[in-house]
């Protein structure tokens, strides 16, 4: 198992105390294309950031690749970020003052990787992506189809083990949306690369191969989706 | 902190982004290294011009002349005036060993100097010839007063710079030529050009300089004298002989010696004192002004470290998400904050060193200066160069602590 939670609680206390994630129970293999779904307040935003190492949870365990991730110095965090998981916003999150391709680099900026070495790594995701004309552009000069494309550039240039997206195609139309996961689900096939999305949408789900269900803090349904039936609107589109 | 290109291209890019808001935060540091500066070396030029003034007098002379007395002593009223005498030199040479110099000088002012159709206002100074040890003249040509010019009285004089100009405007040699300074024909024999401001009865400059004896007979002076000169041998305080010899004068000229009002007494390290006391308050006035207006700058550079830190908080959420370390951020921000300031500091110590050079050759510009340095020294510069350095780590600590505090979940927020 890639990813392994046993038991994972997770409580804010702003004042009152708000108990979030009431026992966590989830296992991700390695390869897989996993979708976790819920309705704002269910826990999933949490979720994510527990296992994207961006937050510490109560009690419980979880695993990356065997590896217990708990009580992590804040370096020792920032590095498995770094090293093991790539991350995909909704709202891109790309440094507006830095072009696509800096953006890119970033990552290998953090890992002390030579000058050129992470500008021709970063040309090649690009290029990749097909993005390699917009290499000198600034994020506003581009479209959100194309700066989520920069974002997952950004995300995979590190070799992670993990892809997080969390409502990758918030801030899309359905059909840079349907483009955006089109392309998930090819690096996901062709590529191999572990992915987790996190959505409200139905859709978006609806094209990944195993959905999650999270309600009030607690794992539900989990579907088996190869299939792509899931969605009750027909097979082939994302509504918006 | 790795050294890598990118790491500065970030920082000049971070502060050219917001140009006007960099240039107004620098511009407070710029002032306050630039006020410093200058004035450090403002003051130190102001010490050298005032020094200037008392160049070539002895720092422990003590001048005394006779005034009147405010007591009334053995019978005699107040208000009586009396004279120094002749005596009075060997009297105070006797009784008091540790003075090296006793000189007497009489002196007339306002006599009308002449050679040819120039004409100046001089004051005859009557001196032996070891006054030179009281104000040491600056000979430019010629020589002082000596001992056989006294023995044998001989009508010679040594001039002042103003009156060697006045009289002499087409320059050279003036030695051998006679002039005419009241009713006599002096013979030139030295040019002094001692320009000193501080002087015994009259400016060196406009004096003309004549044997004692020469000037007593001409002017009908009799056994007074004008006033005496007195110099400590070295290490003597003249303020320590000054009570000695007020009552060695006040007996022999009848006047109570408590009688303080009835000599004026003048002890050249008074005013030395006074003019040390004055520079060390003018010092400390210009590192607090210099300093408090740096430190001015320097806060106003932290505070505006805190609200670009807090505008980036977005950008500092992004980084730390995707793998920079809080030290990273750290030092992204204390880098920020030294580069700023080192910059408009530079700027700062280049504008005060060209100013004060420009300062300075206005001054050493005119024709009699005495050159007087201005200029900062390049220690000086290195270390306020650190201090600079230091006061940016510091400047950036408040605003770079903010930036660690920063979470990663943050940038997952939608602002």
């Amino acid at each position: 198992m890639l990813i392994e939670l046993k038991d994972v609680n997770k409580t804010y206390d702003n004042g009152q105390p708000l108990h979030v994630l009431k026992g966590i129970n989830l296992s991700i293999d390695s390869g897989e294309f996993v979708s976790i779904m819920g309705a704002s307040g269910s826990g999933k935003s949490t979720l994510l950031n527990i296992i994207g190492i961006l937050d510490n949870y109560d009690t419980g365990e979880y695993y990356i690749d065997g590896r217990l991730i708990k009580g992590l110095s804040e370096k020792q965090a920032a590095d498995y970020r770094n090293r093991m998981i790539g991350f995909i916003f909704q709202s891109f999150n790309l440094i507006s003052f830095k072009t696509a391709v800096e953006n890119v680099e970033l990552p290998l900026f953090y890992q002390g990787v030579s000058r050129s070495k992470r500008h021709e790594l970063a040309m090649q995701y690009l290029e990749k992506l097909g993005l390699a004309d917009w290499a000198g552009h600034y994020p506003n000069e581009m479209s959100g189809g194309q700066k989520q494309r920069v974002a997952i550039a950004r995300a995979l240039i590190t070799n992670p083990k993990i892809l997080l997206a969390d409502e990758p195609t918030g801030a899309l139309d359905s059909k840079t949306s349907e483009e955006v996961m089109q392309l998930l689900a090819k690096l996901n096939r062709e590529e191999g690369v572990t992915i987790i999305v996190v959505t409200h949408e139905s859709g978006v789900a609806n094209c990944t191969d195993k959905i999650v269900h999270i309600k009030d803090g607690l794992i539900g349904r989990i579907e088996d989706n190869r299939e792509h039936r899931a969605s009750m609107f027909g097979a082939n589109t994302i509504m918006k | 902190m790795r050294f890598d290109l990118d790491t500065y291209r970030e920082i000049a890019d971070s502060l050219v982004r917001n140009k006007s808001r960099s240039l107004l935060t620098g511009f407070g540091v710029f002032w306050g290294v630039f006020m410093l500066l200058f004035l450090l070396g403002g003051g130190q030029g102001l010490r050298q011009l005032m020094s200037n003034n008392f160049a070539g007098f002895a720092t422990n002379t003590a001048v005394i002349a006779p005034s009147q007395t405010t007591k009334p002593w053995k019978g005699m009223k107040e208000g009586r005036r009396w004279s120094l005498t002749y005596t009075d030199v060997e009297r105070l040479k006797r009784m008091i060993p540790e003075l090296e110099t006793v000189t007497p000088m009489v002196s007339n002012w306002g006599q009308e100097a002449v050679n040819g159709a120039n004409t100046v206002n001089a004051n005859i100074k009557g001196v032996y010839a070891d006054y030179s040890k009281v104000e040491e003249p600056l000979i430019r040509y010629g020589r002082y007063i000596n001992e056989a010019d006294v023995a044998q009285e001989r009508k010679v004089c040594v001039i002042g710079k103003r009156i060697y100009t006045s009289l002499f405007p087409s320059g050279g040699d003036p030695c051998g030529t006679m002039i005419k300074v009241g009713p006599v024909y002096y013979q030139v024999i030295g040019v002094d050009f001692n320009s000193g401001n501080m002087s015994i009865n009259g400016n060196a400059d406009e004096a003309v300089v004549v044997p004692l004896p020469v000037a007593q007979k001409i002017y009908h002076r009799g056994n007074t004298i004008d006033l005496l000169c007195t110099c400590g041998r070295s290490g003597v305080k003249m303020s320590s002989l000054e009570d000695r010899m007020r009552h060695i004068i006040a007996r022999e000229h009848g006047f109570d010696p408590t009688d303080r009002d009835a000599t004026f007494f003048l002890n050249t390290e008074q005013i030395f004192a006074i003019m040390d006391n004055l520079f060390t308050g003018l010092s400390f006035l210009i590192w607090l002004v210099g300093l408090g207006t740096i430190l001015a700058g320097i806060i106003g550079v932290s505070n505006i470290m805190m609200v670009t830190v807090k505008e980036r908080t977005t950008e500092i959420g992004i980084r730390r998400a995707i793998g920079a370390t809080p030290s990273n951020i750290l030092g992204q921000i204390i880098m920020e904050s030294i580069s700023l300031t080192m910059a408009a500091g530079s700027f700062g110590i280049v504008f005060a060193v060209l100013l004060l050079s420009l300062l300075g050759s206005i001054v050493n510009g005119r024709p009699d200066a005495v050159p007087v340095d201005f200029q900062v020294s390049f220690w000086t510069a290195v270390v306020s160069a650190l201090l600079l350095s230091i006061l940016g780590v510091i400047a950036g600590l408040a605003p770079a602590s903010r930036a660690m505090a920063i979470k990663p979940v943050d940038a997952m927020r939608d602002e």
